[in-house]
């Protein structure tokens, strides 16, 4: 039954085929010159806001997606534009980036690499993007800033907490405004020695991926450097549903901390199944026992409700700080959604304008010019106090919040109360610091794309 | 010609032409109309459909064929994705040591999985398959971390040793010196058609992969496996053990979604664990679904389907919405954008559900049945004789 009609007349059709085939792509030699990859030719620009639209982060991409929107609008001149009057840069003027009328194109991350990845592609290739913002896991922040460094376009991170995103896995055209594991661990620590004693000992559960061990690590490190003791650390699954397993063991571990390195619903069920287990009326070694959660944001902390009640934790940026940008951002933000913005947003907004500011101030959208202004950049009025982009590592330093569950909160949306500013020089570190990949961790050459 | 008999020549021809012309004939909108938003010829999607292709008509072997359910085909995906990055760590970005070695080592992994899990059939082989990909992900995602590096992806660092890379080698994946992402850009008029080159080296590797099935699909081996499908306790009852039979073609699958694997990577130098997860080999079977399981072409086109409403509808947010509807009265048009809101950006999966249930009901057959449908209603001489002769009866993927 096999077929076999191999003749000369047949082999040389087949031949003559497949050399048109392979040959039809080099007949076209024209191409467009351009002097860096997607350089704005008309008179618009476009920005790629790439956010998670479904999956377990969904609501937090919805509230990047809010914010950039508004960024653009104030932008381009409309409404009342938000932190662009507090800004300390004073570059932007409400006309667009250097005069082109800035527009947008969305994508879903899926919360996955891939589907990060392949939606990041897109906008380069078929929308023309110029610079890529949002994204509210580390993986993915990872896995789309190595591929803008490639495809050489700029790259701004938006909620991403582990220490890999400027440290082992830092690129030259990749820019983190959010802060990292390492400052919630320093910016903790303090904090829960003044409330809870140098003498305890904790209990970690870590969620099983690089940000989890990251996290773990960190405030390991700091809060053995107060005295405690880490008694275990527990790896669970990401998106685990049910942790009682996990927390049955706590109760009879002799510790008298419970440290959750966990995010998103994960934190919210295990937070809310150690509640239920008692653990935070229980007393050991004469001590009341705690819950610590290091990384906190507004969407868990409703998830969690009255449970949040009294724990600790830490956060990038909080729409209750008195200074004036937030203010203005808080009041634009309010009037177009009625409701506060999470921290994710802000971190999204203020990456969308230091960029612009970027852009305007070098003159160019050329990605390297825009990596030189960034490097080293200063600026206040952003909410976060004054502010510093590293150059060495892209990472922006500022005060870090530590917030605690409020005991008597009025609305869905100030569950969290501000217990502690902590300065920026107390979670300030090295560069080359063993958790950030150490000296090995370079930033690499900028890609312009040429 | 190539061992194929007329008919099958002039389809692998036509097959070849598509793929070939797929950046022009996905282009079809002019840039600055609307509807440039549905224009898919841009690099990352065309490779996307070729590589989904190849990963579905290797699954179309094993599922449309034997009619064996595998929930288990992203497993390899993700093997071949790991093998090719651990490649580039190695020894460079010439992506050609990858490929083969990834294709070797999710043959392997195929054989372990497959003569364990072939054990069974029906229910139990597909739970089994979802078993083994599930613990291969949640491996690669947190214990195997050293290797996988985890939920952030293998990714290629500078001080990776990379031994066999020259001074002046390319810098990113490359296959001896031609680099998969340049394109060439032309511009005709208001279109604009981009020929990339890794889509093109897709698409030859796509060819081969589809040839290579066309030849199995009309073989003896292809026999048998049918033969499998259509009565597998007969096939016992005559002496013969269909058991060597199906892990070869649970193997040979295996191998092709190694491949595609592979040149995911080949593409876009990164390896990620939910490539592995039980949703990307859940895609797969609607991907073959979709298009038409046991048919040839059919797998290709769910491919294209699935990954046409992955990238281009997911995209589609409010804003575009209001600018296509800016013509109406106010009113008329937040009442249309409202309506369309779920169908359009993060309710791609809803669209695409409505879809895949359509196809199901409707045309059991897939799109290729579809197609056959409209064909046959423009054929100008309808052949009285086949409507009194007996059909062959659908089967349970169909």
């Amino acid at each position: 039954m096999t077929n076999s009609y191999l003749t000369r007349r047949g082999v040389l059709k087949t031949g003559a085929v497949a050399g048109a085939g392979v040959a039809l792509p080099t007949i076209f030699t024209a191409g467009r010159a351009s002097a860096f990859t997607n350089e704005p030719m008309g008179g618009t620009v476009k920005l790629g806001f790439n956010v998670p639209q479904t999956g377990p982060y969904a609501e937090e991409g919805l509230d990047e997606l809010r914010a950039q929107e508004l960024a653009v609008e104030h932008l381009n001149g409309m409404g009342d534009g938000g932190m662009l009057n507090t800004f300390s840069s004073k570059a932007l003027d409400g006309t667009g980036i250097l005069g082109k009328k800035v527009e947008f194109v969305t994508g879903d991350t899926q919360t996955k690499s891939d589907a990060a990845r392949a939606s990041a592609k897109s906008m380069i290739e078929k929308d023309g993007v110029v610079m890529i913002n949002g994204g509210s896991s580390s993986g993915v922040a990872v896995a789309v800033q190595g591929l803008c460094q490639e495809a050489g376009i700029i790259f701004m991170a938006g909620l991403t907490h582990s220490n890999d995103t400027t440290g082992k896995d830092r690129k030259r055209n990749g820019f983190r405004h959010f802060f990292n594991a390492y400052m919630s661990g320093a910016a903790l620590a303090p904090v829960l020695e003044k409330a809870y004693g140098n003498d305890r000992r904790a209990y970690h559960l870590t969620a099983d991926y690089t940000w989890g061990y990251t996290q773990q690590e960190s405030i390991q490190a700091s809060t053995e450097a107060l005295g405690w003791e880490t008694a275990n650390n527990v790896l669970t699954p990401v998106g685990a549903g049910d942790f009682s397993s996990y927390i049955a063991p706590v109760l009879n571990a002799g510790v008298d901390v419970l440290v959750l390195n966990h995010y998103g619903g994960d934190m919210v069920n295990s937070l809310t199944q150690a509640v239920q287990f008692g653990l935070r009326d229980k007393q050991v070694n004469g001590k009341n026992f705690e819950i610590v959660v290091p990384l906190y944001s507004e969407l868990m902390a409703e998830g969690a409700g009255a449970n949040i009640k009294g724990v600790y934790g830490s956060m990038n940026w909080n729409w209750q700080l008195q200074d004036e940008g937030t203010k203005a951002f808080v009041k634009s933000f309010g009037e177009k959604y009625g409701r506060p913005p999470s921290n994710s947003a802000h971190t999204c907004y203020v990456q969308v304008l230091l960029y612009a500011d970027a852009v305007a101030r070098a003159g160019s959208f050329n990605p390297c010019a825009v990596v030189e202004a960034l490097e080293g950049f200063e600026f206040d009025g952003m909410g976060n106090g004054p502010t510093t982009y590293r150059a060495e590592d892209h990472q922006c330093f500022k005060d870090v919040l530590v917030m605690k569950g409020a005991e008597n909160p009025t609305t869905q949306f100030d569950v969290l109360e501000v217990v502690e500013v902590t300065p920026r020089a107390q979670v300030e570190y090295a560069p080359e610091h063993p958790m950030f990949g150490g000296a090995e961790a370079t930033l690499g050459e900028c890609n312009s794309g040429a | 010609m190539f061992g194929l008999n007329p008919r099958d020549t002039r389809f692998l021809l036509i097959v070849v032409f598509l793929t070939l012309a797929t950046p022009l004939l996905l282009q079809p909108f002019p840039e600055s109309s609307g509807l440039a938003q549905f224009n898919a010829g841009y690099p990352d999607l065309m490779q996307r459909f070729a590589i989904f292709g190849i990963f579905a008509i290797g699954f179309n072997i094993l599922f449309g064929l034997t009619g064996y359910l595998s929930f288990g085909h992203a497993a390899f995906l993700g093997v071949g994705s790991y093998t090719v990055v651990w490649m580039y760590k190695l020894l460079g970005y010439n992506i050609l040591p990858g490929l083969v070695l990834a294709m070797v080592i999710s043959g392997l992994f195929a054989l372990l999985i497959g003569f364990i899990s072939l054990r069974r059939s029906g229910i139990y082989f597909s739970i089994l398959t979802l078993a083994f990909a599930q613990m291969s992900y949640n491996l690669a995602y947190s214990v195997l971390t050293p290797i996988t590096n985890g939920e952030t992806g293998l990714q290629v660092y500078s001080n990776d040793p990379q031994v066999l890379m020259g001074a002046n080698a390319p810098t990113s994946p490359h296959i001896f010196g031609l680099v998969m992402r340049d394109s060439v850009q032309l511009p005709v008029g208001d279109w604009l058609f981009t020929f990339n080159i890794g889509y093109y080296f897709c698409a030859i590797v796509a060819i081969l992969a589809f040839y290579i099935s066309l030849r199995i699909f009309r073989s003896p081996f292809g026999m048998m496996l049918r033969a499998i499908k259509t009565n597998q306790t007969r096939l016992n009852y005559t002496g013969l053990n269909p058991r060597p039979y199906t892990l070869a073609a649970f193997v040979i699958s295996g191998i092709y979604a190694g491949l595609a694997g592979g040149l995911l990577a080949a593409m876009d130098p990164l390896a990620g664990a939910e490539r592995m997860q039980w949703t990307a080999s859940g895609e797969v079977v609607l991907m073959t679904i979709l298009g038409g399981a046991g048919t040839l072409m059919g797998p290709v086109l769910g491919a294209g389907f699935i990954k046409y409403f992955e990238n281009i509808f997911s995209k589609i947010n409010d804003n575009v919405l209001h600018a296509w509807f800016a013509f109406l009265p106010d009113g008329l048009e937040n009442f249309l954008v409202a309506l369309m809101h779920p169908f359009v950006g993060k309710g791609w999966h809803l669209t695409l559900g409505i879809l895949f249930m359509l196809v199901v009901i409707f045309l059991p057959g897939g799109l290729i049945e579809g197609g056959q449908r409209i064909a046959r209603l423009f054929r100008r001489r309808p052949d009285s004789d086949s409507r009194h002769q007996p059909k062959p009866a659908p089967h349970v993927g169909e």
